[in-house]
């Protein structure tokens, strides 16, 4: 008989419209700003500056190699690196950005920028609210702006932090390691000529 | 000769006259509809409800706009070399010229527009419908099996060469 | 009391009418009829839209608008300011006159046919006696401003809705006048309001609504189905399916003209809802006798807004029709349905009353309803369709 389906489709969408008021499980929409989804821990969206310590402009541990500058798809990181050469965190005398631009409205969230930095100075942010009413400069975001500090690193991606500071950890123990035997092999033979380690770039 | 009156013939006549001298086909429609909602207009004000409402049921919501379908199907709604020519002009105009002639010659010397119209009968739906059923019976059945030939004839026209040929 | 009140927007008018000089009573009482329907009908629009887009939210199991106001019912103005703020852009090359023209015509056409729907008691602006007639012919005006729309706007898109949309009005507009005919034989009148009070008597407790009768249910259904396919809503809604046409005839329009497009559109719809209740629903009477205390037009818009609820129920659960079943549906089962449907409510009116009648009527219904649908499936087989990847 002609209308059998529509009757069942018919008692399909009433069950649906009054069920979703009685029951709370049928309706997934999570309403946005009042609530949020946990974060899931591979979340990136754009690339931010890391920072050891509490000064940003000391800690920062980019040297301004500007390899992500190079390897960026749509070239929207700009880097200018600076003439003299300032203490890092370890006490070594590295090169630094003056400039250090990206622009999140070109970014297509690629991770390249990270995955080539050698000095896991740049990571991928999760924050993801950042309209701006200024549509020419509001989504050039400067240093000061990328620059975050490494407990923010390790809150947002606990795992990746942890694995990345444990490198770190191991290759500072390997420099200093290396730095105490040659200091010891200098003791032992009184050599004209001391090796100044600490000139190195590289 | 109210204003009413005049304002619905001005209507009337710019409608037609437009349908016949406009260069866009659709146009044309458009403004030939107009014309014939004008005429509904003073069935209207006559007091015939039943054929002024039906004028508008059929010219507008059905002829016009099979009108506009065709032009649409057949051809662009851009302007003929034909109908641009002067001679078909000229010819047309004597044509309509003669029938307004006749029209006119007709109703003047008619007896019934001279004579003061009596009192209005009272033509209601009731009885319209009355007259259709009694006296006039068997146009209206012949009309219908008209129409109906017509429905079939345009479902056969309308039916897929292979249905056809079975 | 209770007459009172429901007379009470009647009093009011007598009572305003009272202030206005001699020469001026036929205008004023024109514009005191005219302007309670201009005001409550597009506000009726506003709280739809809102209803239809949270209903249809709960059918999918998704909330529906829900931020502009208390649970979102402010919706409708947001929309509305919006709309009238954004930019009228017309085609460079659209037809200018006829662009402008189309949206006005479906508007004022629109509002045209509200003159003969009688709201309540003594609540119609216009008791013509050629009223259902009036309706129709009004109604069919609708067409002309789509075909207008659609083909000035010089869009493909825009002429292909045009074209859907007119040939589905042609098709549904017979079966929907067919379909009321019987009940203008059975009231053996056009005019609304008598129409109305010939179903507002009761038997005991029961009113003797047209409905109520196996060609009145016929004609009803009949009705409704053609007055859906009329006002181009889902699941007739080819003319401007979004997902191929994107909104057929007024793509071309923006901002406040196509919000004049959705008023008539929706306008379109309650008129017709409205006409149904007319002819079938017993107009704005009470459902049963003990209820008649109730005033005439709380009942009118009760029954409105139930028709509403049930075209956005069927909006929310039926797919797009595919335009070969859509004309099949119209010529070969609404059409011939509705012919018989007329044969049958003579029967009715021939025969006495009495059980007889009933039967032989309904079976006379029943019997060609299934006949007709077997013969909408002939040549037809149907299987479920699977799926090479998807499943
Ligand atoms: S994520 Fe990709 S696009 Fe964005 S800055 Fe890094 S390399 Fe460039
Ligand atoms: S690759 Fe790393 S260290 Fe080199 S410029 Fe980029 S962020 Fe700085």
């Amino acid at each position: 008989m002609l209308g059998e389906g529509i009757l069942k489709g018919l008692t399909e969408t009433a069950r649906n419209f009054l069920g979703s008021y009685v029951n709370k499980d049928r309706l997934t929409t999570v309403q946005f700003p009042e609530e949020r989804l946990p974060q899931i821990e591979a979340t990136r969206d754009f690339p931010f500056l890391v920072y050891d310590g509490s000064d940003w402009q000391a800690g920062l541990r980019c040297v301004s190699c500007q390899i992500c500058e190079k390897e960026c798809p749509p070239k929207c990181i700009y880097i200018e690196k600076s003439k003299d050469k300032k203490p890092d965190v370890t006490g070594k005398l590295q090169f630094y950005p003056t400039t250090f631009d990206i622009d999140i409205s070109v970014c297509m969230s690629c991770q390249i920028c990270v995955e080539v930095c050698p000095f896991d100075a740049i990571k991928m942010n999760v924050e993801f609210e950042m309209s701006s009413e200024d549509r020419f400069g509001g989504l050039l975001l400067r240093k000061e702006q990328l620059a975050k500090s490494n407990e923010y690193y390790n809150k947002i991606h606990p795992t990746e932090a942890a694995a990345v500071d444990a490198a770190l950890a191991e290759e500072r123990a390997k420099v200093e390691a290396k730095a105490r035997q040659a200091a010891e092999a200098k003791a032992a033979t009184p050599a004209p000529v001391a090796a100044p380690v600490a000139g190195e770039t590289k | 000769m109210t204003i009413s009156f005049l304002l619905l013939a001005a209507i009337t006549i710019t409608g037609t006259a437009a349908a016949m001298s406009l260069k866009n086909l659709v146009h044309c429609v458009l403004a030939l509809t107009l014309g014939l909602v004008g005429l509904a207009a003073l069935y209207l004000r006559l007091g015939a409800q039943f054929v002024g409402f039906t004028q508008i049921l059929v010219y507008v919501g059905a002829v016009a706009i099979l009108a506009a379908f065709a032009i649409m199907m057949t051809r662009s709604a851009e302007p003929s070399e034909l109908s641009r020519s002067s001679s078909i002009r000229f010819s047309g105009t004597l044509i309509a010229l003669m029938v307004f002639a006749v029209l006119a010659w007709a109703i003047c010397s008619g007896t019934s527009a001279l004579q003061v119209p009596g009192p209005q009968p009272e033509a209601s739906v009731h009885q319209i419908g009355l007259a259709l059923m009694h006296l006039f019976v068997l146009p209206l059945e012949v009309i219908g099996i008209l129409l109906t030939a017509a429905l079939i004839g345009a479902g056969v026209l309308a039916m897929d060469e292979t249905r056809r040929a079975q | 009391m209770p007459e009172m009140i429901d007379q009470i927007f009647v009093l009011l008018k007598h009572w305003l009418m009272a202030y206005v000089p001699g020469t001026l009573q036929p205008i004023a009482s024109a514009v005191l009829s005219v302007v309670p329907v201009l005001i409550a009908f597009p506000l009726l629009f506003a709280i739809t839209t809102v209803l239809e887009r949270k209903g249809l939210g709960r059918m999918q199991n998704r909330y529906g608008p829900n931020r502009v106001g208390p649970f979102g019912i402010l919706q409708p103005m947001a929309d509305g300011i919006k709309s009238l703020t954004k930019e009228d852009i017309i085609p460079r090359t659209a037809d200018q006159a006829v662009h402008f023209l189309a949206p006005v015509m479906l508007v004022i056409a629109s509002f045209l046919v509200y003159a003969v729907l009688p709201i309540g008691k003594n609540m119609v602006i216009a008791n013509l006696n050629t009223g259902v007639l009036f309706f129709f012919a009004v109604g069919s005006m609708v067409e002309l401003s789509v075909f207008m729309a659609g083909w000035s706007s010089r869009s493909k898109y825009s002429l292909l809705g045009a074209m859907r949309a007119i040939a589905q009005m042609i098709s549904y507009e017979m079966p929907l006048v067919l379909a009321s005919v019987v009940v203008i034989m059975a009231a053996g009148s056009l005019s609304t309001v008598t129409i109305v009070n010939m179903q507002a008597s009761y038997t005991r407790i029961w009113p003797h609504w047209y409905v109520f009768t196996p060609w009145g249910l016929t004609g009803f259904v009949l009705f409704m189905i053609a007055a859906t396919a009329e006002s181009n809503r889902c699941p007739f809604d080819m003319p401007e399916g979004e997902s191929e046409i994107i909104a057929g005839y007024y793509i071309e329009y923006s901002g406040f003209k196509f919000a004049l497009f959705f008023l008539g559109e929706y306008l379109g719809m309650f008129a017709t809802s409205a006409m149904a209740i007319t002819l079938f629903l017993g107009g704005w009477a009470a459902p049963f006798s003990f209820l008649t205390w109730i005033p005439s037009y709380v009942w009118f818009f009760a029954k409105l807004l139930t028709i509403i609820m049930a075209f956005i129920w069927i909006r929310g659960t039926l797919p797009r029709l595919r335009m070969d079943q859509l004309m099949n549906f119209a010529w070969k089962f609404m059409l011939p349905l509705s012919l018989i449907n007329i044969v049958g409510a003579g029967v009715w009116h021939f025969m006495p009353a009495g059980f007889a009648r009933w039967l032989i009527v309904s079976l006379l219904v029943v019997v060609s309803c299934a006949l007709l649908s077997r013969g909408l499936r002939r040549g037809k087989s149907f299987y479920v369709r699977t799926y090479r990847f998807a499943s």
